[in-house]
């Protein structure tokens, strides 16, 4: 959890650090309902000038960012958690509170609030001003979606309202950037707070649904045309018969994309290495160091960068369902078969994203209110294939499966054995959320709500930004993570020396390591040297190919072979089914392990976790050693 | 917590959300949920008075979307029985929003 660890810290530090002429910028909150489109509009004020991080102590996500006005001065901005009231139900809305009232110490109390609602159904979006304006605390009321609200006939009185109000009103697109220069405008100004105004009962809902349809009304709003398109998409997606179709289809068009899409730009990237390595080894005499900076670092760090394409790619998909709007209608399909295990609809999204990452994913089933379905949603989020799991799996796959069509030429084998893999953590995943929901963590029901949000084209901006985020936080995790690993191990494999050369990898100390464990794993098909690969990927898993290819590089025997080669030389096929399975099963990842920690509140869950994956990752290793010969 | 637009109305006259297919519409009467619950559903548009018209499913009949307050928000059939409502006739209920 380094990367996106427990800090406020660098979201205040970077305030500090960015240039501007006062001592210390304005701190501006961002506040609305979920999809209200605060996301879009973060993202068009601050570009690529912010950080995602926790609040402290909670688990609630925090994006900090900054804003630079046209007169060059910076504003801090908070992004807060997506919110329709501010009576404390959940923790999200309870930090979102806090945050507004200065009554978190961590966080400063911002100067001001944004306030973004959606135009389109402005009626009931109005009902959140009233606890914001109560607050009296100076208040821009951004009126987002202009753009639909046009297109499709309806009409605000943006004076009028702000009169209602007692505070500016702005009427704004984020997806287009419309009237973004009267929110900077506002945040330039000195920020008058709000005019007192008769608001309603706070906690009487009936009663502030009212005020918000009066104020509305009084400022001639007339609601947008129902969207034709959205209507139009939904009954083809949402379709009996075809939507399920779709469902399969995206799904399969997802997986076989990765797979055919993003190789040419990994045998780029892996060029790239090999020539650069080359040249690196050609121009510095020969040394230790260089031995170091060749073996270890070039050709570690190298093996797992190359998958960055691959990674890039799915989350390319995961942006455009997301920002689409698809992805709710893929939850409202999926609601069935979640709530056979005992789960829910809404454990669908954070469990497609633990197909990127288990980290995001865990931290973002904090939309699940029910505590003991969020528990169990974050219990089976690591059987999700990540794709820390797909440069292992792709390796294995390609140097043992020739790629042979199986369904004509929409399925390759190497394809559907992918995709096996996936079934396989999968059908893990789901027997386990229904031993945890049948036993430990056994619940009522909890109304399961979704709001299904307009279909919208994505935007480059926003799915850019956020490509750009992944593809930092992956290079960092090589960076740091796995070239410390690499370089260790490399020390390890150069230790003890022999006459004060290094030894023959078998005798150094990661050989003994690996011989070491060797009966514990044998039974598994493997020998030391996976076994060496074992322990490094622990911290990560994609660090066992780093970690191969750089004892692979230095063993004589298999120097000059290919990675894929000398594998194959390692494994029998039924020790390399053996290792899929492990890696499908095992719990190999620090990052996943502290972040589950912090959501849980102590080391009970994840140690129960830990165990309980590496038991059926052994096991599920053990047996498909010994059925496939 | 229950919340009742309508409290002279017997309960016999009461249908839920359940049994609204698509493209039927009808008028909430009131929330037969725990107040927190409630109080989410309220938030979301589904308040006493308000017309719900239901839109597509998922494969099954379960869960269905519904079209409140301008807003599509899905509900499996164990909430969506909780939510008891009139069926529309050719005059609309008084209260209306």
């Amino acid at each position: 959890m380094s990367e996106c660890g427990d800090c406020l810290g660098c979201g205040a530090a970077s305030v500090v650090e960015f240039p501007s002429p006062l001592a210390s910028p304005k701190i501006v909150a961002l506040a609305g309902p979920p999809n209200s489109g605060k996301t879009t509009l973060f993202n068009r004020l601050t570009g690529l000038r912010q950080k995602v991080a926790n609040f402290p102590g909670v688990t609630v996500e925090q994006h900090t960012g900054i804003a630079e006005l046209p007169d060059g001065r910076a504003v801090g901005i908070i992004d807060l958690p997506g919110i329709y009231s501010l009576s404390p139900q959940s923790e999200d809305e309870q930090v979102a509170h806090d945050v507004l009232t200065g009554e978190r110490a961590d966080t400063p109390r911002p100067e001001a609030i944004l306030l973004v609602l959606d135009s389109t159904n402005l009626s009931r979006h109005l009902m959140l001003a009233a606890p914001i304006l109560g607050l009296g605390v100076p208040t821009l009321i951004i009126l987002n979606m202009a753009d639909d609200l046009r297109n499709r006939g309806g009409h605000v009185d943006v004076h009028q309202l702000s009169a209602q109000l007692g505070a500016p009103v702005a009427l704004v697109s984020a997806r287009q950037g419309e009237g973004i220069d009267e929110v900077f405008e506002f945040l330039a100004s000195a920020m008058p707070a709000p005019a007192p105004m008769e608001l309603p009962v706070l906690h009487d809902v009936p009663k502030c649904r009212e005020w918000a349809g009066r104020v509305g009304s009084r400022a001639s709003y007339r609601a947008p045309v129902p969207p034709k398109w959205t209507r139009r998409l939904d009954s083809v997606f949402l379709h009996p018969v075809a939507g399920p179709l779709v469902f399969a289809v995206v799904v399969v068009a997802v997986f076989q994309t990765i797979f055919t899409a993003a190789v040419p730009l990994m045998d780029g990237l892996r060029w790239l290495f090999e020539v650069s390595g080359k040249w690196v080894a050609a121009t510095l005499p020969d040394s230790i160091f260089r031995s170091l900076l060749v073996e270890g670092v070039w050709s570690g760090v190298g093996s797992v960068v190359v998958f960055l394409p691959q990674v890039l790619f799915l989350f390319l998909f995961i942006g455009i369902l997301e920002d689409s709007g698809y992805l709710a209608r893929a939850a409202l399909i999926a609601d069935r078969t979640m709530a056979r295990v005992g789960l829910q609809g809404k454990s669908f999204i954070p469990l497609l994203s633990a197909y990127a990452c288990a980290v995001p994913a865990i931290l973002s089933t904090r939309t699940i209110e029910n505590k003991r379905d969020r528990f169990a949603t974050i219990l089976i989020a690591p059987f999700m294939t990540c794709s820390a799991r797909l440069p292992v799996y792709t390796l294995i796959i390609a140097a043992f499966l020739p790629n042979r069509p199986v369904l004509g030429p929409f399925l390759g084998a190497r394809a559907a054995a992918l995709l096996g893999l996936y079934l396989l953590g999968f059908l893990a995943a789901v027997v386990t959320a229904r031993v945890l929901k049948s036993s430990i963590l056994k619940s009522g029901h909890t109304p399961f709500l979704l709001e299904m949000p307009s279909y919208r084209w994505p935007t480059m901006r926003s799915i850019g930004l956020r490509l750009f985020d992944r593809a930092k936080v992956f290079l960092r995790r090589a960076g740091t993570v796995i070239l410390l690993v690499t370089v260790v191990l490399w020390i390890m494999a150069h230790l003890p020396t022999v006459n004060g050369k290094a030894p023959a990898i078998q005798d150094s100390l990661a050989g003994t390591l690996g011989r070491t464990l060797e009966p514990v794993i044998k039974p598994l098909g493997f020998n030391w040297k996976i076994g060496i690969g074992l322990v490094t990927s622990l911290a990560a898993r994609e660090t066992i190919i780093g970690t191969l290819g750089a004892i692979y590089g230095m063993d004589p025997a298999s120097h000059q072979l290919g990675l894929q080669k000398a594998l194959q030389h390692d494994l029998t096929p039924g020790g390399a089914v053996a290792l899929l399975v492990f890696f499908a099963f095992a719990m190999q990842c620090m990052s996943t392990i502290a972040v589950v920690r912090r959501e849980t509140g102590g080391w009970k869950w994840p140690i129960l976790q830990f165990t309980y994956m590496g038991v059926l990752a052994y096991g599920g290793a053990f047996l498909a050693a010994h059925l496939i010969r | 917590m229950q919340l009742s637009g309508n409290n002279v109305q017997p309960e016999a006259s009461f249908t839920t959300l359940v049994d609204l297919r698509r493209g039927d519409a009808a008028t909430l009467d009131h929330i037969d949920l725990p107040g927190k619950d409630a109080r989410r559903l309220m938030e979301l548009g589904f308040l006493p008075g308000v017309r719900i018209t239901a839109g597509h499913s998922a494969p099954g009949g379960d869960p269905r979307v519904f079209q409140v307050d301008g807003s599509e928000i899905a509900l499996r059939r164990e909430t969506a029985r909780r939510l008891k409502v009139r069926l529309d006739k050719t005059h609309q209920a008084p209260g209306m929003p």
